[in-house]
């Protein structure tokens, strides 16, 4: 192995003369970055921080307390620092059949979280809500979501941060330069070519879960060929979150769209062999998640929706009435304009709930399946039903007027 | 019989002996397993059903989200972990667990390891020289 190449500000982080905060964060960026290979480190401008309580436990809160009551004026972020969505959304725990224990646990991480800087922005939106980062920018993002749009569709230089990691870039301004911050490593590493342009949010996220599935792991890049016409952000919103979750994937082409690959010969061989993606393939995939034709919950959630998806959600849900739970997780940015906008008052007004700030899968899924009885969940989130599987649900993928339909007789139409 | 040896490219932690539980499947805490009580819980996992407490597991690649780099720490604190994970490839965030949770793991053989180890065996990962030795 290795030893990386450090300047004298990081040397000095080592010996503990920035204080002991940022030489663990260092110690703990040293031991990745050597593992990997990395040189050096990278300057970093933005940090984005996945730290949902039910990921954490009482060991990681209880970590992060340590981190935070050490006092020291320098144990704080040095970067703008946000955060991913919380466990819970405090105004709907009890909807969501969470328990005292957990909404304590969660109260004691966002406290220290704040001792430490970080600004508790709770989304997974955060390219379409807070500050999307700009071509080249090296930044330290988690969720998964975000770092495939922010590499993809902005043509930000990131790696996947969990949130130990996305902590320390945010406390020493840096992150080791290995994978998605080296040039080489954003080239194609096969091509996909598609004859089909997906219309739905759903139809988007089942072709990333395809990709993603052929793709197979984390340093496999696809370019895709044959996409018209131009993608709207949430519709790649859902395609890069999709191919991230099925594939670990977090960079893609498109060619002749995303900003890297005007041309095939910008990303890779133009003999690099071609593997072709039918609409059957996408119709397959979701169609082997409709296991069933009852539902006891319907879910719009992974990523957050935006204030154009609440907008056509209540849309649809205009002279409804729900027989069953529909929820629609968004972001605390886009909230209030939901609310101000009538949107929040008329997905209600058929019996939804509108939440904020949290995600549903990391939200204790397990726990509030258990204590709702809810098993058979529609959703138009590929990357929901990929997730909700091991949490013991039997999670289906439709359209969002699918859903909807759903929500109101119990059972889902089959395509 | 001699003891099979083999290479990793990336290392990190310290020497453990157990016994090894393989698949040539994916891994992600979030999305395959039951954190509570130990086991595979995702149904179409090739592991699903099993215990993966106190085992090597030797699996092909890192999958899903970035949840797995605070899970292996939380399930080390409560004892409910594998004892060292060996792959023939991970992602950052299967490294920053390990690191965070002090999981010793390889990554990045030349042949398949999922193929080459038994499952069953009794390995032994040895960071510091980069190799898993079956051992019995």
């Amino acid at each position: 192995m290795i030893a990386m190449k450090l300047d004298d500000e990081e040397t000095d982080i080592l010996a503990g003369k920035m204080g002991s905060v940022a030489q663990l964060a260092l110690q703990h960026q040293v031991k990745v970055g050597e593992f990997f290979g990395a040189a050096d480190f990278v300057p970093v401008t933005q940090a984005h921080l996945m730290a949902d309580t039910e990921s954490l436990g009482e060991a990681g809160v209880r970590w992060l307390e340590g981190l935070a009551d050490i006092g020291d004026r320098r144990a704080r972020v040095r970067i703008p620092t946000i955060t991913d969505p919380r466990g819970t959304d405090f105004a709907h725990a009890d909807l969501l059949g969470q328990t005292s224990g957990m909404l304590d646990l969660e109260r004691r991480a966002i406290s220290a979280f704040e001792k430490l800087g970080v600004a508790m922005t709770n989304t997974c939106i955060n390219y379409q809500t807070i500050q999307a980062p700009t071509r080249n920018e090296h930044v330290a993002f988690g969720d998964t979501g975000v770092v495939i749009y922010s590499n993809s569709i902005c043509g930000a230089r990131s790696n996947f941060e969990g949130g130990p990691s996305a902590l320390a870039a945010g406390i020493t301004g840096r992150t080791p330069r290995y994978g998605f911050h080296v040039p080489e490593m954003r080239r194609a590493t096969l091509r996909i070519q598609v004859n089909f342009t997906p219309t739905s949010l759903n139809g988007w996220g089942a072709l990333g879960g395809v990709i993603g599935r052929i793709a197979g792991n984390y340093w496999a890049v696809p370019v895709i060929e044959g996409i018209e016409g131009a993608p709207r952000s949430d519709q790649l919103k859902h395609f890069g979150a999709s191919m991230a979750s099925f594939g670990s994937i977090a960079l893609f082409h498109l060619l002749g769209l995303t900003p890297e690959a005007a041309d095939l010969s910008d990303v890779a061989a133009t003999d690099l062999p071609g593997l072709r993606v039918t609409k059957a393939d996408v119709d397959e995939l979701q169609n082997s998640y409709h296991t069933d034709d009852q539902v006891d919950v319907v879910v719009f959630s992974a990523p957050q929706l935006s204030l154009y998806e609440l907008c056509d959600l209540a849309d649809l849900c205009d002279g409804r009435h729900f027989s069953v739970p529909l929820l629609a997780v968004t972001s605390p940015q886009v909230k209030p304009d939901a609310d101000r906008m009538g949107y929040t008052a008329r997905i209600e007004g058929a019996g939804g709930s509108v939440l904020a700030g949290m995600c549903f899968y990391q939200s204790y899924a397990r726990e509030i399946s258990e204590a709702n009885g809810w098993k058979r969940l529609a959703t138009n989130s590929a990357k929901l039903v990929n997730i909700l599987g091991g949490y013991g649900y039997r999670p289906m993928l439709a359209s969002m007027e699918a859903c909807v339909d759903a929500a109101v007789s119990g059972k889902l139409a089959r395509i | 019989m001699s003891a099979k040896i083999f290479r990793a490219r990336h290392a990190m932690g310290s020497i453990v002996r157990g016994t090894a539980l393989v698949a040539h499947d994916g891994f992600s805490a979030r999305y395959d397993l039951d954190r509570i009580n130990g086991v595979f819980s995702r149904p179409t996992h090739k592991l699903a059903g099993q215990s993966y407490v106190g085992k090597i597991l030797v699996l092909d690649t890192a999958k899903g989200g970035v949840a797995t780099a605070w899970m292996l720490h939380e399930m080390k604190s409560r004892g409910i972990v594998p004892l060292a994970l060996v792959f023939n490839s991970v992602n950052p965030i299967l490294a920053q667990g390990a690191a965070l949770g002090d999981v010793s793991m390889l990554a990045g053989f030349d042949e398949d390891i999922t193929a080459v180890i038994p499952d069953g065996a009794e390995v032994e990962v040895n960071p510091a020289m980069g190799t898993v030795t079956v051992v019995g």
